[in-house]
């Protein structure tokens, strides 16, 4: 469907470092600093402003004091000058939410681990085996990547039920890989492409089989696919809903996402502040992941896109 | 010299015949296979046959602890004359359009002038991703913090500001609900439109844009002839799956309104997991998210022939 190698983007780039020759815009001295300002620095600052400030708003309702998050007359709401870690303390210590963080960190690791295991193998198998119907299995691979998980969960909960998993994590972390191995497979295929045929005509003629050039030769060489993989389902899975929301029942067993929805939301005029605490640490593990792998990141996203 | 070469060999022994064992081992289809299992074994079990079976309970009475029988087509004969139902289909559709109409626009843009050059470009590209990684429910529940009937900040701001008297109810009157839930859609999405879009805008060449500045050309005018050709074909596998997300979309809706106010933001995703599992009437949830299907059929058609498209601009043969 698309053996295209296209044309190949230059990954760096989109996220330069600034010691880069940049000869991309090699003609922005052709306009005036008024009108940059205006066409460029003002709209670009909304956008900005508007992306971010839901998260300085959540940070900023997760440390405020209680009396100054309901009262918007006698304080200003943009700022505190008495932040205090009460809700941060109460979420760690006064609830489950530990316990769902690991939950969703213990079925994302896994589901992750179990796709990228799969993704690996199906995606050499389809690039280099070159099997009798590769294309067509590659091709049917990709429409699975688009059904949605909002057409699934109605017969998934009977065969979760069914088998006995309903309400463990296990449920997750065998249907999450649905989601996940489509994605990262072409993700690899695109990597493994890139890997030169000769290395493994190499490897055969030394007398390496098909699972000692994977391991030793083809892998190695696509460590980066394989973060940017790793990371992508990683922040998918932590980001699943509507599996979570309906297979787990129990409030221990909960993920983040779910249990902060369902736990969280009460009738307290004062759950303000615990939930976006809450929101807050939920969102923080993968923010941090995400600056430490912006590249990757990147890569993974367009990767899939482009392929 | 060429009689070396071509000096016949002789096998010292005999060459074996090749074993079952051996061809399950060593012949390419068979190891295909084998690599393929996990892959495949997941998605058999639990997306294809999940599927069939979905669309199977569609023309059942299933509920939650009951086994259902066939009905044939009964369930889709009363979502027909459900008003509900068909509101939801409305609100998907507008919810939908707009969205990605919004997205579009304003991802393009932001692509646009993330390709410029200027100082803490690294920087600002990836602060503009982070919507894009935090959990949808998470930044969703930060909305409804602060699409608050009380305690909004924009209602603040905006009295302060003199604009209005009354606080705004965001998420109680029907259309401002949908405003602020497809706001949040757009806040989400756009993030990822731009990035791939920036991705596409980075193979154009930039002797392309010099050499129609020497022609004249004004800004519009390489925008329109330039940079857009370029990109269509980025462009139509983005808005697929922008489209196609936003279509099934449910966490968004779930954190923020769960459907109301009056249904006013039910989609077909919400509305079926309420039927389904609320209520406990699996057949026609299935009925409703069934029904998403053609939908995401012309969704894949759209992807599928922007494919072909792109193939055909960059002289490749189709194989």
């Amino acid at each position: 469907m698309t053996d295209l190698p296209a044309s190949k983007v230059d990954l760096k780039s989109i996220l330069s470092t600034p010691s880069r020759v940049d000869n991309s815009e090699g003609m922005s001295y052709l306009q005036s600093v008024p009108r940059r300002i205006v066409t460029l620095y003002i709209p670009l600052s909304i956008i900005v402003i508007i992306l971010l400030f839901p998260f300085y708003w959540m940070g900023l309702t997760a440390i405020k004091p209680d009396e100054q998050l309901l009262d918007l007359d006698k304080y200003n709401p943009f700022w505190t000058w008495n932040p205090t870690f009460k809700h941060i303390h109460k979420l760690l210590f006064e609830s489950y939410y530990p316990h769902w963080l690991w939950n969703t960190m213990y079925v994302a690791v896994g589901a992750t681990v179990l796709s990228i295991i799969a993704s690996v193998l199906a995606a050499y198998a389809i690039v280099r085996l070159r099997y009798k119907g590769a294309n067509v299995v590659g091709g049917l691979i990709f429409l699975a990547y688009l059904v949605p998980p909002s057409i699934l969960f109605i017969p998934l909960a009977t065969v979760v039920f069914q088998y006995g998993l309903f309400d463990s994590p296990l449920a997750l972390i065998l249907t999450y890989p649905t989601i996940l191995i489509p994605f990262s497979t072409w993700l690899l295929m695109g990597y493994f492409k890139t890997i030169p045929f000769e290395l493994e005509e190499c490897a055969l003629i030394d007398g390496a089989s098909r699972w000692q050039i994977l391991i030793k030769i083809v892998l190695p060489l696509a460590v980066p696919g394989l973060i940017s993989a790793f990371i992508f389902c990683f922040t998918l899975c932590w980001n699943e809903f509507i599996y979570a929301l309906t297979f787990l029942q129990s409030t221990p067993n909960k993920t983040v996402p779910v249990a902060i929805v369902n736990e969280f939301v009460d009738g307290d005029i004062y759950r303000w502040g615990s939930l976006m605490a809450g929101a807050l640490c939920g969102s923080l593990p993968l923010v941090i992941l995400y600056a430490f792998f912006v590249e990757h990141y990147v890569s993974a996203m367009t990767g899939a896109v482009k392929e | 010299m060429a009689d070396i070469a071509l000096a016949p060999r002789r096998a010292k022994t005999e060459i074996r015949e090749a074993t079952a064992w051996d061809q399950l081992r060593h012949n390419k289809n068979w190891l295909g296979f084998w690599f393929m299992l996990p892959a495949l074994a997941f998605l058999i079990f639990f997306l294809a046959y999940p599927l069939g079976l979905g669309i199977w309970l569609s023309f059942t009475d299933t509920r939650i602890g009951r086994v259902g029988h066939f009905i044939g087509t009964e369930n889709y004969e009363w979502l027909w004359d459900d008003a509900i139902f068909w509101l939801s289909v409305f609100n998907t559709l507008l919810y939908t359009f707009i969205a990605s109409a919004v997205k579009f626009a304003v991802g393009l843009y932001l692509a646009l002038l993330l390709n410029e050059r200027m100082p803490f470009k690294a920087l600002l590209r990836a602060a503009v991703l982070i919507p894009f990684i935090v959990p949808t429910v998470l930044s969703a529940l930060a909305f409804w913090w602060i699409f608050d009937s009380q305690f909004s900040i924009i209602s603040w701001s905006l009295k302060h500001l003199g604009l209005i008297t009354q606080n705004i109810n965001f998420l109680g009157d029907t259309t401002w609900a949908r405003i602020c839930v497809i706001f949040a859609n757009i806040w989400r999405g756009v993030p990822f439109v731009a990035i791939t879009l920036l991705a596409g805008l980075q193979t154009v060449q930039p002797s392309l844009y010099e050499a129609a500045t020497l022609d004249g050309a004004s800004r519009w005018q390489m925008f329109r002839y330039i940079t857009y050709p370029l990109l269509t074909p980025i462009i139509a596998v983005v808005m697929t799956f922008s489209v196609l997300f936003t279509f099934t979309d449910f966490q968004l809706i779930w954190a923020m309104t769960r459907g109301g106010p009056v249904n006013a933001t039910h989609l077909m995703a919400t509305l079926s997991y309420q039927r389904a599992i609320i209520a406990g009437q699996l057949g026609e949830g299935a009925a409703i998210s069934s029904a998403m299907i053609p939908f995401l059929l012309a969704a894949i058609m759209v992807s599928w022939f922007g494919l072909q498209r792109r193939k055909w601009q960059q002289g490749e043969s189709n194989d």
